[in-house]
């Protein structure tokens, strides 16, 4: 009973850390624009001030 | 960096969205954002790839044609996007996103506390695990619920049903019912098919959601400016910018070549020649001169002149059409969404058949308690999980599939009619043809002519020079070096080439018919015609043949005059109805509509507005006005005409498919159902049958990822 006691806060609490970080991501713009991100990865940087 | 803009609080310049259709990789992205950041002006830009659209900061000095330059100069098409708050279409997703997540999460929590009391847990062990599950899952249906919970009571205060109202219903009093369970210590609760329908339910609709999102962003992506205002001349002889929506009778509007007209009017000074197209369709310009009758919307193409407004706003022959199509889209918005008709039948039989089970079990004597148990086993199993997913799953998969081959769909309900369509309405100018004209005898220039024509029709904005200049420019003629380029307002450009005169221009003698449809170029004392023509789409009689091979019968009704149409018609085979209005059209897909025929109208002009709207499904191209974009049911990209047939070929298809996922919904309900009367059905059955069906029917909707091929 006290391995439940502490795994699942544990799991739980983990679950929700996910949760909570989807949601921030989903505010912070990180889903508006998948296919960039896959592009811009292929990007060389020529700017030297790596500005933008 | 650039100076001018550091100087400024980044956040405090003005934002601009423009749309790039053009871009297409990883170097487009590179290319717009660091060439745009080295514009003067410009403090930063940022590309959304998705979308197809570019955010620029600038300074406020930079006003929108020159952003459009700017990113003409890097080598793409940019379009102005009118109001950035159209752009916030995604709000809806969003929440339905959220509402997925919090159910995803809670869902798997409660399947891992599940699968415990499943597997053996007993006594205070599985009390406990109730317990957390329903401290997970009452607060998820509370919040991830709220969807449903809210379209179903929409409808049931309308006095109607909908798939909502079985959900809600079936949802809560599981919640209920397996709270009951919790408190008395029972062995069975139904947490998790509860919030494992939401889920799965909640998938369905954000797919439809999202689907919805990028055909309005694509399309509102197309919409291009028009006329919001014009120069206005005062008494005392000054000139002044004035909203469209500010225009009154008898203001003075002065309007430039290369200037649609904000409003209708008289003109009182000036001869030109107007493009009119926007609202008869007709591709071949008029020569209008002082006392005729202009309409807002028209191109003003080679001459300024005066206009005295005599309607403004409401008042407009554009307004009329918009409100002919508001009306024609009544008959659209009746149309009921296939899973609204599946629903109309499920709801009553689910709570019949539920409500008999309790009644059934009461009277075989097992008590209130177990009686309730079995109904709401019967509830949630026949909870259309499946069928709520049945049609958007099929529906999203072939619209990404159509938007692959450049074909926006609006949304579901477009799908379903386009699926059913019987008869097709072509329109002619835009629709069959390219609406715009194309050269038909560039081959004979000889490369300095050529190099001449493409210097002087750079010159100029009236549509037969840009049709020059484009075609000359994709052959990678060099433009010669001109000097004293002049445009002779009503004539054609002229200019001096190696001390020559050179000149393009109106030809000097020519029946008037022909003559707005060619050019004489002439250097020196040399002339030569240059003849051009609104060229049929490349595949337009093989289109026609193929829509007849899917058992549709072709048309053209067509604003323009009957011996313009009459060769469009005579290659493609098929019959026409010429001269036509906007309330014609709208007449003529009447008669065929009470005559049971259903219509897909093909067409882009405003002309063509009311009839797109009155069809029982429309397409346009992307080239067609905003009004016919607005109210298709698809829009399609490019010259082809073919994605006509693709898009019923695809809509018959998902049609299919959606059928095979309902017959695989009922199969399912036919063995679950008999079962949970029964009272053989466990949280384990439960939980198994129904994320069993979902994911069958989305694997069968995944079949229709190749149907635009």
């Amino acid at each position: 009973m006290t391995g439940i006691a502490i795994l699942i806060p544990i799991a739980l609490g983990l679950g929700l850390l996910g949760l909570a970080a989807f949601f921030w991501s989903l505010r912070s713009g990180q889903f508006e624009d998948l296919d960039g991100a896959a592009m811009r990865i292929l990007i060389d940087e020529e700017s030297p001030e790596g500005d933008a | 960096m650039n100076a001018p803009a550091a100087a400024h609080d980044l956040r405090q310049l003005p934002e601009t969205l423009l749309s790039i259709p053009g871009m297409h990789c990883a170097g487009c992205i590179s290319k717009i954002e660091n060439g745009l950041a080295l514009t003067p002006g410009i403090a930063a830009a940022r590309v959304n790839f998705t979308a197809k659209r570019v955010t620029v900061t600038h300074l406020p000095e930079l006003a929108v044609p020159q952003l459009v330059e700017a990113v003409g100069r890097l080598g793409f098409e940019a379009q102005p996007v009118l109001d950035p708050a159209t752009f916030e279409t995604g709000a809806e997703s969003r929440t339905l996103l959220k509402a997925l997540a919090v159910a995803g999460f809670a869902s798997m929590n409660i399947m891992l506390l599940s699968v415990s009391v499943w597997s053996g847990a007993e006594g205070g062990t599985r009390d406990l695990f109730h317990w957390l599950s329903a401290m997970i899952a009452l607060p998820t249906i509370a919040y991830s619920g709220r969807p449903f919970f809210r379209s179903a009571w929409k409808a049931l205060s309308n006095r109607h049903t909908n798939m909502d109202v079985p959900i809600s219903i079936g949802v809560i009093l599981t919640a209920a019912l397996s709270l009951f369970e919790t408190i008395v210590h029972g062995p069975h609760a139904y947490f998790d098919g509860a919030v494992m329908l939401i889920f799965f339910l909640l998938g369905g609709r954000y797919l439809d959601s999202v689907m919805r999102d990028r055909a309005r962003e694509g399309v509102a992506a197309l919409l291009k400016h028009t006329a919001p205002g014009a120069l206005v001349l005062d008494e005392a002889g000054r000139s002044g910018w004035v909203d469209a929506k500010e225009l009154q009778r008898g203001m003075v509007m002065l309007v430039a070549a290369g200037e649609r007209l904000a409003a209708d009017g008289v003109i009182i000074k000036g001869v030109s020649n107007f493009d009119m197209s926007l609202l008869t369709g007709e591709s071949v310009p008029v020569s209008l001169g002082i006392e005729s009758t202009v309409h807002a919307g028209t191109l003003n193409l080679d001459a300024p002149i005066e206009v005295r407004v005599t309607e403004t706003g409401a008042g407009t022959a554009i307004a009329d059409i918009a409100r002919m199509m508001e009306q024609a889209g009544q008959s659209k918005s009746r149309y009921v969404r296939v899973a609204d008709r599946a629903a109309r039948l499920y709801a009553p039989a689910v709570h019949t058949l539920a409500a008999l089970s309790f009644a059934g079990w009461m009277i075989a004597g097992v008590g209130w308690h177990e009686a309730l148990l079995i109904a709401v086993a019967v509830l949630i199993i026949t909870c259309p999980c499946a069928l709520g997913l049945a049609v958007p799953a099929a529906q999203i998969v072939a619209a990404g599939a159509l938007m692959k081959k450049g074909i926006l769909v609006k949304d579901g309900s477009a799908l379903e009619r386009l699926a059913e369509v019987d008869r097709a309405l072509f329109d002619k100018t835009g629709t069959l043809t390219l609406g715009r004209p194309e050269p038909t005898n560039v081959d004979r220039l000889g490369a300095s002519d050529a190099a001449i024509a493409l210097g002087l029709a750079r010159a100029s904005r009236h549509p037969l020079s840009q049709a020059l200049r484009r075609t000359l420019e994709r052959r990678e003629v060099e433009a010669a070096v001109l000097e004293g380029v002049a445009e002779q307002p009503g004539f054609g450009i002229t200019a001096h080439w190696q001390g020559a005169q050179v000149s393009l221009g109106r030809p000097a003698q020519l029946e008037a018919e022909m003559s707005a449809l060619a050019v004489e170029l002439k250097v020196g004392d040399r002339a030569q015609l240059l003849t051009f023509e609104d060229a049929l789409r490349p595949d337009a009689a093989d289109v026609v043949t193929q829509l007849s091979a899917l058992g549709l019968e072709s048309g053209i009704i067509s604003g323009d005059r009957a011996s313009a149409v009459a060769p469009v018609a005579r290659a493609l085979g098929l019959t026409a109805q010429t001269g036509m209005q906007p309330q014609d059209k709208l007449d003529a897909i009447d008669r065929l509509s009470t005559a049971g025929a259903k219509v897909l109208m093909v067409g882009d002009g405003l002309n063509d507005g009311p009839a797109l709207a009155a069809g029982y499904a429309s397409l346009a191209p992307a080239s067609a006005s905003d009004a016919g974009q607005n109210v298709a049911d698809a829009v399609f990209l490019g010259d082809s005409l073919k994605p006509v047939v693709i898009a019923i070929r695809v809509a018959r298809a998902t049609q299919r498919i959606v059928r095979q996922n309902f017959v695989i919904a009922i199969a399912y309900n036919a063995i679950a159902v008999p079962m949970a009367i029964a009272g053989m059905v466990t949280p384990l059955i439960a939980a198994l049958s129904m994320s069993g069906s979902s994911l069958i029917v989305v694997a069968n909707a995944l079949r229709l990822k190749g149907a635009a091929r």
